[in-house]
Formats: C-alpha cells, structure tokens, sequence
C-alpha cells in the first residue's frame, strides 16, 4: 500500500507542473486569438514566422556562439581536467574544491565582475592605459558574451570531464603502454575514448546554457544582441506575444532534447545519470 | 621536468581567469568610490549601504525563505516518490524517470515561460506562491535522482523483511529504510538547497507583485550599471559559500557520505 | 543524522523568524514604478505618517509594465506609465477610476497637465512628471554642436552613442528624422524607418535603459538618446554634459500614475497619490530624479536657474513641434513586430 502511495503526490506534481505547462506552450504555438472574438484559432503562422530569415539569423547567432563557448570550454577544461586527476590527492581535493567555489557564487554576480572589468573605465583598460596602449571597448561586443559565457560554463566542463578521467582504471592505460604505445597514441586510442562520457556531459553542460542564456547577452551587450533567449524574453515579457514566444521556445525544446538524445547515443551514456554527474 | 612547470603554469592561468573578477569585487568592494579604475582609499560604506537597501534585504528573505520551503518540501516529495518509483513496473518506472528527467534536460527559459504559463492560465496571483511552487518543481527531480539508486543499493527485500517481522509499513520505512537511504536523502535536500538559492531564470518569469530574490534584485540593478552595494554582496556571498564548502567538506569527511 | 536535525530546525527556525518579522499585519501597498523613478527615502517618510509599507518594484519600459499588468497574476496598487500607455489601458478596461476628492493635493498640479486628450477630466490618472526626449552629449569628446538626430546616423560617432531600449522611442527617433509623425500608421513609413534603425545597428553601441546615466558618467557612451531627467541628472552634476531638443521634433511626454485594476488597497494608494502630489515630497522627487515637475507648488522651490533649459523646463518655442504619443490601437502589432525584426536584426 505504502509503495504505491508514496509516489502520488509526486504523479501529481509532476502533471500537473511539468507535462501540462509543456502542453500549454505547444498548444499555444499552434493557436492566434480572433482580434475580434477573442477565440483560439488553429495556425501555422508562428511557426511560419521562426522561420523567416530575420529570425533563422538570430538561430544562427545562437548556435554559433554557443559552438564557440563549448568548443572553448573544451579546449581549456580537457588539460586542466587531466592535470587534476593526476595531481597527488593532498593537493587534488582542495584544487577541485576550487573549481567548485565559484559555480556555487551566483551566477549574475559572476557575470556582473565581467561588467567591472570590461567597461570602458574598467580594470583592463586602465593595465592598458598603464602600459601606454589605448583604450579598446570590450564590453558591448560579441567577444565580450563570449567570454562571460566561457567564465560562467568552463567548470561544469572541468568536473564532468575530471570525474571520468579520476576513476579511469591506471593499469588499461599502464597496459597501453607496457605494449609500446607513445604518450600520443595512448592518449588517443585509450585515454580519450574512455574519457568519451565526461566530454559529452561537459558538452551538453555546457551548449545547453549557453544557447538558451538571455542574462549573460543582456548584460555584456547591452539588450542589442539578440539571441534566442533574448527573443523569447522580449515575446513573452514586452510585446506580450505568447503564441509565437511559445513557438520558439518549442523549438528550441526540440533542438535541445534531441542534440541530448543524439549526445548520450553516442556516448552510451546513461541518461539517469547525466543530471547528477554533476555533482 | 619542464612539462611539470607548464602543468604548473597552466593551472595557474586557469585559476588567476576563474578567480581574477571575484578578487576585483572583493578588493573594489572596499573601495571609497563609486568608480571600479581607481582606489580611493579604504571604506566600508557599500556594506553600511548594502544592509539599508530595503529592497536586497526583502529578496534576500525572500530568497532563503523559499530556499528552506522549496528544498524541504521538494526532500519530502521526492523521497517519498522514489520509494515509489523503485517499486513500479519497469516501463512504469522508465516513463515516470522520462518525465522527471524533462526539467533537468529543458533549458531553464521554457521550462520557467511553460510555468508562467500555467500559472497565468490558473489564474495564480504571481508572487511568493508561484516562485515556492515552481522551485519545488525544478528540485524535485534531482531528489529523486539521488535517491533512487541508493534504493538500488539496499539490500533486497529489506522491506518485506522488516514487514514480516510485524513491523507496520510506516514503521518499517521509517527504522529500516530510511537510515539505508540517508545520504541520498541529504545530497538531494542539499542540491535543491542550493539550487534554489542560485536560481534566476525560473524565478524571474514565475514571481511578480514586488516578491523577489536576490538574483533578480542583482539582475535588476546590474541592469542599472555599477553598483558598488552589489561587489558588497558579492564579497558576503562569496565567504559564505567558502565557509559552506568548509562545513561541508569537514562533515563529508566524518560522516563519510 | 542529528546534526542534519539541527541543521534543519535552525534554518525553520529562521524562516520562522523571518516570517514573524514580515507578517506584521501592515497594509503593503505594491508600488510599480521606473527604475530610477522616484526618490526612496520618501518610503520611510510615507511609512512614518501612515503606517503602511511600501513594496517596491520597476520596470525599464512601459511594454514591459503593461505586459505584466496584462497577463494577469500579479497585483499592483499603483504604477506610472506614459500617455499612449495609459490612453491604451484605459481602452482596455485595465484601470480604476481615481477619486479626486480623495486626493486634495490635486489641487497643485498645474492646470497645463491636467485633462490632456489621453485621459479627458482625470479620471483614471493623476500627473507624475514631464519631459522630452533628446540628445545628451559629452562636450569633451564630440566637438561640433549639435542639433539633430542626423548625427545618429553619422560614421564619425560609430559605436560613441547609445539608443534607448523603447520601441516607441526609438522608432519615434528613426521616424522624426525621416519627417513623418511619430504616430504614423502607415505601413510603408514604418518599413522605411525599420531600414534606417538596421542601417544604424553596426553603429550603436547599445540599446540602453537605466544604466544610462552610468554609462556617460562613466565615458562608456559620448552621446545618448535619453529621456530629458535623466540628462538633467547627470548635467547637474557634471559640466561637460549638454542636452539637445532635435529640430526635426521629438517626443513631447507626460508620465501618470493610475491604479490598475486588481489592486487591493484602493485606499491606500489615493494616500500615496496625495502623498506624491504633495509640494515639499514633490521636490524630494524631482531633485532626485531630474524630471520637470507638474506640481505648481513644487516649482516655486525648485532652482530657478533650472528655467529655461533645454533638459528641465524648456521655453514653449523650443517644443512646439513636438508630438505627443498616442495609442495606436491594434496597429501596435506592426510596431511590434517593427522593432523585433530591428533588435533581431
């Protein structure tokens, strides 16, 4: 008895909070209201319109700069990921403990130093100016969201990558070596295959955020760059547009799940466990 | 010998990037000016000023009122549902675990636009209520992922066990299973914890009539420009999850969780 | 397990605490305001002499304002929009019906301010503040003067200047330079100044709201479009700064306050209306925020040197071009979709 109520308020909750909003949204893509009735009626106008050039733009925009974030993270995170797993376990635990520190300071505040030290008055340019160079805007630039994505994502890149390497099994890589095989090549064929489902949850971790983000474009472009979350925020929250904000976000759902689907397929991973990795 | 120095070199460059703006706030949050170029002496009048800012301290309250709401509530629950879940039908099962993983998997925006949404169409007066509510959904889910393998780690039948030695179902959950699955327990209370206290997105979509937490007061007056009341907050902020960390790292140690 | 006990009664026991302190039995009076918009310490003064407590909150743009009030679920007692928005919300059946009997301080307000075509007898509002919207520019860095918004468009001030984050205004700014009124419903005006702000994009350095006064204190921006308190804020306090009524004409506002409907203290926020109306919290406001004030008491305390100016109170020949914006009705959908397709741009 207590086994098959003990879930039910949790059925419920889960109805009611996560599958009917998602309902709510894709029954709101695929309607308008009458100017004069007010009634729903069933159309493909919202769709039609994410598909227009202007906004396919603004796809685009997302996807590339949220590519370059990850392709970043990847590049900085896999080396410092392999340092830590071999650092001796004196220094490792307060090293990864590091790492951590700032993932758990909030994430505005993160972004918010980057406006600091950016601005035109910031720090960087006055090391600038000390140096005699001039002054460069950094702020209110593409590279400048760019970063402030790198900032804020590098270490859920780190970790996940960094817990594979960690409880890697020594004597296969021992073995790869034994048998002859150079640092290169042992890296290649052994290392990195097994490190496989560290990089493909850092990955996930890491491009979900960054093409779904409207805070971090806000506040280091100064509400002039749109990307796909600065377009749902504006629907949904100035020209009050639900129906084609709904479309959207419907979309970017789709893509969403399914570069994960397509993700864990390739790396056999574990769907059950993607969120918790984490930690 | 030379490669050690790289690896050294390396770890300090990514460290002195990771750490380089947080230092900045803190050091500036100090500094007798409004300017962030220059220091112009010593003062602590941005935390005098960050502690009279009626609208930081209400979202701070705010923020760790329905952090302890959201993170209890979401604890009960989704101990309670992975009990559940653990003893369903396997296709039961892998559905119910397809849902839960939906939140996990969706990007923040929709799953808190969906909300807004529904709260709307509810007719739910945006504000405490909704944000309380929507917390609790996103952290539910990650309860549950912690502990339900912990329920796969029991002991078979431990349950039955308990039961046919007369002890009543509650009974039997409350002395048998419920020490078994402790850790899960805490390490899922703890994540929603956290979560909650760090959510903005969610929030700043489901909340309205004057209720908000810090990331939206910060997000708000970030929007504003500098402020050096918010390098203030940074520094408070930044110590206490030093010495949460602390707290927790020491316990992890002991208890060995 | 016992100390995770003790963890938890203490965090109860401080929500519980919390809420003690918060649940004091106070009328809340949710207040919906601009960033930046009004001088705080008038909160405590207000609490002071009446014993209810103000629950701030702002927003950047009146889209933003009407979009929350719209789609429902939330609560305000009072907010402040701007004339078409409040010629549109009383369409729209979102407002309710102010009782000036209730408010004696009305009697202050500067007849000039009072029964404007948007809202005929004062019905569903009460006058706040004024202004226009002009340039703002830094002398020391852009040399010849200005009186235009050609120089928006110009190459030599490429990523110097700001726009703002209002699609009325902005369009408003694009429409005006191509002289055509900025009420316009015409499509083919609309689509002509929808290409000269994607013209401009490349060379804007943002689209702006609150910040950006900091932004020009700062050196960030040389020049923005900005609402004229803001200029007078920031030139009051720094010289180098000066403030342009554009030729071509602008847009001449006026922001009221109103009670949407779905406020609960109805009472109290005639009391805080009254309060805002009166000559000496009037002043606390208007030196804070650096609009013009609509309050003919008020202005007998207001620096005279302020008369006169382009950014406080401009003579009557400077503006009388100057439109004043009116609610579009459904048309507002192209403006929309106007400015989506520019910031998408």
């Amino acid at each position: 008895m207590l086994k098959r109520i003990a879930s039910g308020p949790y059925l419920v909750w889960i109805v009611l909070f996560i599958l009917i909003p998602i309902l709510m949204i894709g029954f709101f893509s695929m309607v308008r209201t009458d100017a004069e009735t007010g009634a729903y009626y069933l159309t493909a106008t919202n769709f039609a319109r994410v598909f227009e050039p202007v906004y396919i733009a603004v796809w685009t925009r997302s996807i590339k700069i949220a590519l370059e974030a990850t392709a970043i993270c990847l590049l900085l995170g896999y080396p410092m990921a392999m340092i830590l797993a071999k650092m001796n376990s004196r220094y490792r635990t307060i090293a990864v403990m590091l790492f951590v520190v700032p993932m758990w300071m909030n994430f505005l505040l993160r972004t918010y130093a980057w406006m600091t030290i950016l601005g035109k008055n910031g720090i960087l340019n006055k090391i600038l100016m000390f140096f005699g160079l001039p002054q460069m805007t950094f702020l209110y630039s593409e590279g400048a969201v760019l970063l402030g994505m790198v900032y804020n994502f590098l270490p859920f890149m780190v970790l996940p990558i960094y817990t594979v390497l960690s409880k890697m099994d020594q004597s296969l890589i021992e073995a790869a070596e034994d048998l002859g095989g150079n640092k290169v090549n042992v890296f290649r064929k052994v290392i990195f295959p097994l490190s496989l489902p560290g990089v493909v949850s850092g990955t996930s971790m890491v491009f979900m955020p960054a093409v779904s983000t409207f805070v971090i474009s806000n506040l280091l472009y100064g509400g002039q760059y749109m990307l796909i979350g600065n377009l749902i925020e504006q629907q949904f929250l100035v020209v009050n547009d639900w129906f084609f904000g709904s479309a959207i976000s419907i979309i970017l759902m789709i893509l969403i799940l399914v570069t994960m689907a397509v993700m864990n397929r390739l790396s056999g991973n574990n769907p059950e466990e993607g969120g918790v990795n984490l930690w | 010998m030379v490669n050690k120095w790289v690896k050294r070199l390396y770890t300090l460059l990514i460290f002195t990037f990771l750490y380089a703006p947080i230092v900045v706030l803190i050091v500036f949050s100090f500094n007798d000016s409004k300017s962030t170029a220059r220091w112009e002496g010593f003062t602590l009048d941005w935390y005098r000023s960050l502690f009279q800012n009626r609208y930081i301290m209400k979202s701070l309250y705010y923020t760790v009122l329905v952090a302890v709401i959201s993170s209890i509530s979401a604890t009960l629950v989704g101990t309670f549902a992975a009990f559940g879940i653990f003893y369903m039908r396997t296709w039961k099962q892998k559905l119910v675990l397809n849902v839960n993983s939906i939140p996990l998997l969706n990007p923040d925006i929709v799953t808190g636009v969906s909300l807004m949404t529904l709260f709307v169409a509810m007719n739910m007066e945006l504000g405490l209520m909704t944000m309380i509510i929507a917390h609790i959904t996103f952290s539910v889910p990650y309860v549950v992922l912690s502990v339900l393998p912990k329920f796969k780690q029991m002991p078979g039948e431990m349950l039955e066990a308990a039961m046919d030695l007369g002890a009543t179902p509650w009974y039997a959950f409350k002395n048998v299973i419920i020490p078994e699955i402790k850790p899960g327990i805490i390490t899922g209370g703890l994540i929603a914890f956290t979560l909650s206290i760090d959510d903005f997105v969610i929030s700043f979509f489901t909340t309205g009539s004057g209720v908000s937490n810090l990331s939206i007061a910060i997000y708000s007056m970030a929007r504003r420009g500098i402020k050096p009341e918010i390098n203030a907050l940074s520094t408070l902020m930044f110590a206490s999850v030093l010495i949460l960390l602390l707290i927790i790292n020491k316990r992890t140690k002991i208890e060995d969780i | 397990m016992k100390k995770i006990i003790v963890l938890v009664m203490v965090m109860v026991l401080t929500t519980v605490i919390f809420t003690a302190c918060a649940q004091e039995d106070k009328v809340v009076l949710n207040v919906y305001n601009w960033g930046d918009y009004i001088d705080e310490d008038i909160f405590e003064m207000f609490e002071e002499e009446t014993g209810i407590e103000i629950n701030y909150e702002t927003y950047a743009t009146n889209e933003e304002m009407y979009t929350k009030i719209k789609k429902g679920g939330t609560r305000y007692d009072l907010a402040i929009p701007s004339e078409y928005m409040i010629e549109k919300m009383i369409r729209e059946e979102m407002l309710e019906k102010i009782d000036l009997s209730k408010i004696p301080n009305f009697k202050n307000i500067d007849e000039d301010f009072k029964n404007l075509s948007f809202d005929p007898d004062n019905t569903y509002s009460v006058p706040y503040f004024w202004g226009t919207v002009g340039i703002i520019y830094n002398t020391e860095l852009i040399e010849e003067p200005i009186n235009s918004w050609d120089v928006l468009w110009d190459e030599k001030y490429a990523g110097q200047f700001t726009m703002m984050d209002s699609q009325r205004d902005s369009i408003m700014v694009a429409l005006k330079k191509l002289g055509y009124s900025m009420n316009t419903k015409n499509l083919d005006e609309l689509e002509e100044a929808k290409q000269l702000l994607i013209e401009q994009k490349p060379m804007v350095l943002a689209y702006v709201g609150d910040n950006v006064k900091d932004m020009l204190i700062s050196g960030e921006a040389a020049m923005a479009v900005v609402w004229s308190g803001e200029a007078s804020a920031v030139i009051q306090e720094y010289d180098e700064f000066e403030y342009v009524l554009p030729v071509e004409g602008s847009n001449l506002w006026f922001d009221n306050i109103v009670i949407p409907k779905g406020a609960e203290n109805i009472d109290a926020a005639h009391q805080f209306i009254d309060f805002l109306c009166r000559p000496d919290i009037g002043f606390l406001n208007a030196d804070y925020v650096g609009y013009s004030t609509v309050n003919t008491e008020t202005l007998k305390l207001i620096d005279p040197e302020l008369m006169g100016t382009t950014y406080a109170y401009p003579l009557d020949e400077w503006i009388e071009n100057y439109e004043i914006f009116n609610d579009p009705g459904d048309f507002i959908l192209e403006y929309d979709r106007i400015w989506t397709e520019v910031k998408a741009n």
